[in-house]
């Protein structure tokens, strides 16, 4: 158990992050090279200041039309997409971790709030889950692979949380929270989790291109 | 939804462009053509957004087809992706002739490319350019809808919409010229003037059976004083309907004749007429296959012109409209080129009272007619009637609370409008703002 631990705290943990890093900067170059070959007007079109425009009203809740017609499913997806980045990041164990191998240490959430933001992560994939099974557009839409996504993105909240309250014995729910989280990284950038990267540069063309061309608000 | 079906049967029968297209297809065929599509005519764009759509279904809400028919998810945006793209790409092309007869009907019928689901994705996923996609398979699968196809045969063998020859052309030119010189004698319709300042263009339906416009605009022109020209050539007719059937080798042989007519002509600028797609073929599609990123000649749509008079009081209102009018944003030159409140301002300036529609500006709901829908002819008529009662809604609102006009400034918006106004009884009257400017101007006395 303790050598399986150390595989998966150790080289497990820097093959995901090299994957991660790696895969998104390999998914933008391809990209960028797609754009050079087949659609260099794509970069005549790009504005800067239209793009960011664009990125800002959406990254603002409630700052687009589409935002406001839906309250509710738009505090969820804020939240959740809030949560999911910060929780990680400024939870005590995880600092605690980075200060043990590289002497890194930032400000820490509190344990009880770091708790409660775990379950509301948690609560948002469930809202997910249950919303696309329910609503017929979405469902008629949905296939396997997009309930998996969901679940790779909820694996390791769910078992960093149940490890938190050491409701089972021994250190194998830490090890099944680590290796969901390196499998959740590795594999972001091949799948449609993706559009953690590629979301804001298809918002910022059409954002110049509203702004440039079309001047009109896509918002 | 049962009627829908009916109505897509119905379609079926009476659609030869697509059934007998869809018997001459062979699964080499479709794969063959499919793949060389998706393979060598995308790039980045087309690979980001089906990498990117994380299937929210937030488009759905902002089509009007999906509104209008109960909310029925077969007409969602993302859904017209799934019931063609996704399985063209998952089957590596390897798809059957149903699935092309039904694809050629979703992308030819069910969807105006107008855009304004773009707006209602969080990642800006251009549905409307992947309908655009599945239109140029069509295209090169030879499954286009009949009088779509007819159309685009039209634009390549005689450089316009409709059939009309040269001879023609010239002849209602002259023949509006007689007509508008009993009103006003010194008037006159310029052709061929080398070095005006401005050429002004029409879609072929105006000469075809709109010959009035072409004599409205000359008054405005003459009134204005403007230093305008018309050609006597190819090349005056700015519509482009090639450029929705996805036979963009068409769609830029037609721009390109409209430009260089242009060129030859030495004018500073294009002025066109109230049509909305023509604008997207001259100011979007055409110049950006011919290379340009912006229009190698300014274009002013008449919008814009008619703004640009109004406010520089070259044009003068004898009396404003009374009767209280309601305003329909066109897509293509609202969501595609900004007019919005340019045409706030004409309407304020010719017109008592504006009555808004809702919701309006870029997020107007599209027509039903345009993006060549309504060029696909009656076998489909029902399904646009039946696909936008959210814009009955509308105009029945506008109306409910005193409109009696509805201004569309924009061809294709006029028919599609003139549809529904007759199919839901509404009991609007449908004009341009050329009509109500003509009507209100001050003209030169006639001696």
């Amino acid at each position: 158990m303790h050598a399986l631990y150390q595989f998966v705290a150790g080289p497990l943990a820097w093959a995901a992050f090299i994957v991660f890093l790696g895969g998104l900067l390999y998914r933008l170059i391809r990209l960028l090279i797609l754009v050079r070959n087949r659609e260099p007007f794509i970069s005549s079109y790009m504005s800067w200041r239209y793009g960011l425009r664009s990125i800002v009203h959406w990254l603002t809740p409630f700052g687009t039309v589409r935002w406001r017609t839906m309250p509710v499913l738009t505090v969820v997806t804020f939240v959740f997409h809030l949560f999911l980045l910060i929780t990680p990041i400024f939870l005590l164990s995880h600092i605690v971790l980075w200060d043990e191998a590289w002497g890194l240490t930032w400000w820490a959430l509190p344990d009880v709030l770091a708790d409660i933001m775990c379950a509301i992560v948690i609560a948002c994939c469930v809202f997910f889950a249950v919303r696309r099974s329910t609503q017929p557009e979405v469902r008629f839409v949905t296939d396997s692979s997009d309930y998996l996504i969901l679940l790779l993105t909820a694996a390791p909240f769910l078992t960093g949380f149940v490890a938190y309250h050491q409701w089972t014995e021994g250190a194998w729910m830490t090890i099944l929270h680590m290796f969901s989280g390196e499998l959740m990284l590795a594999l972001l950038p091949f799948t449609r989790l993706g559009h953690m990267l590629l979301g804001w540069l298809t918002r910022a063309y059409m954002g110049s291109e509203f702004g440039g061309v079309r001047h009109a608000r896509d918002w | 939804m049962a009627e829908t079906d009916k109505d897509s049967t119905k379609s079926e029968e009476l659609d030869e462009g697509i059934e007998v297209g869809v018997r001459r297809l062979t699964p080499e065929r479709i794969q063959t053509v499919i793949n060389s599509v998706l393979g060598a005519e995308t790039g980045a764009r087309f690979k980001a957004y089906i990498q990117t759509c994380i299937h929210c279904g937030l488009c759905s809400d902002a089509c009007h087809f999906y509104l209008s028919n109960d909310k029925d998810p077969r007409f969602s945006p993302v859904g017209k992706v799934k019931q063609t793209i996704w399985p063209m790409i998952q089957a590596k092309g390897r798809v059957d002739a149903a699935f092309i007869r039904r694809a050629a009907q979703i992308a030819h019928t069910e969807c105006n490319l107008c855009k304004r689901c773009v707006q209602y994705c969080p990642f800006g996923i251009d549905i409307a350019y992947m309908m655009s996609m599945v239109r140029r398979i069509i295209h090169k699968l030879g499954v286009t809808p009949l009088y779509l196809q007819d159309t685009a045969h039209s634009h390549a063998a005689t450089m316009n919409q409709m059939w009309v020859k040269g001879d023609e052309w010239i002849d209602t030119l002259q023949w509006q010229e007689d007509e508008a010189r009993e009103e006003i004698p010194e008037l006159r319709i310029p052709l061929e003037k080398e070095g005006a300042d401005i050429m002004y263009s029409v879609i072929a339906p105006e000469p075809k059976f709109q010959a009035q416009l072409i004599y409205q605009a000359a008054v405005i022109m003459h009134t204005a004083g403007v230093n305008w020209t018309m050609p006597a050539s190819m090349g005056w007719d700015n519509s482009d309907m090639a450029m929705f059937s996805g036979d963009n080798e068409i769609m830029g042989r037609v721009k390109r004749a409209h430009f260089e007519t242009a060129a030859r002509l030495k004018v500073k600028k294009i002025v066109m007429g109230e049509c909305g797609h023509a604008f997207r073929s001259v100011y979007d599609m055409g110049n950006r296959w011919l290379g340009w990123a912006m229009p190698p000649i300014p274009i002013v749509h008449a919008i814009e012109f008619y703004h640009d008079l109004l406010k520089s009081g070259r044009i003068r209102i004898a009396r404003k409209y009374d009767k209280p009018v309601t305003l329909h944003d066109p897509c293509n030159v609202v969501r595609g080129g900004g007019l919005h409140e340019m045409a706030r301002y004409v309407v304020s300036q010719i017109c008592e009272q504006l009555v808004e529609m809702h919701p309006n500006r870029e997020h107007n709901y599209c027509c039903a007619a345009g993006g060549g829908v309504i060029n696909c002819g009656p076998p489909y008529k029902n399904k646009r009637m039946a696909g936008n009662r959210v814009k009955a809604e509308q105009l029945f609102d506008a109306k409910s609370r005193g409109a009696e006009t509805l201004i569309a400034p924009c061809h294709n918006c006029h028919s599609g409008l003139h549809d529904i106004v007759h199919h839901y009884e509404i009991g609007l009257d449908i004009k341009f703002f050329g009509d109500i400017i003509y009507e209100c101007m001050e003209k030169p006395e006639n001696p």
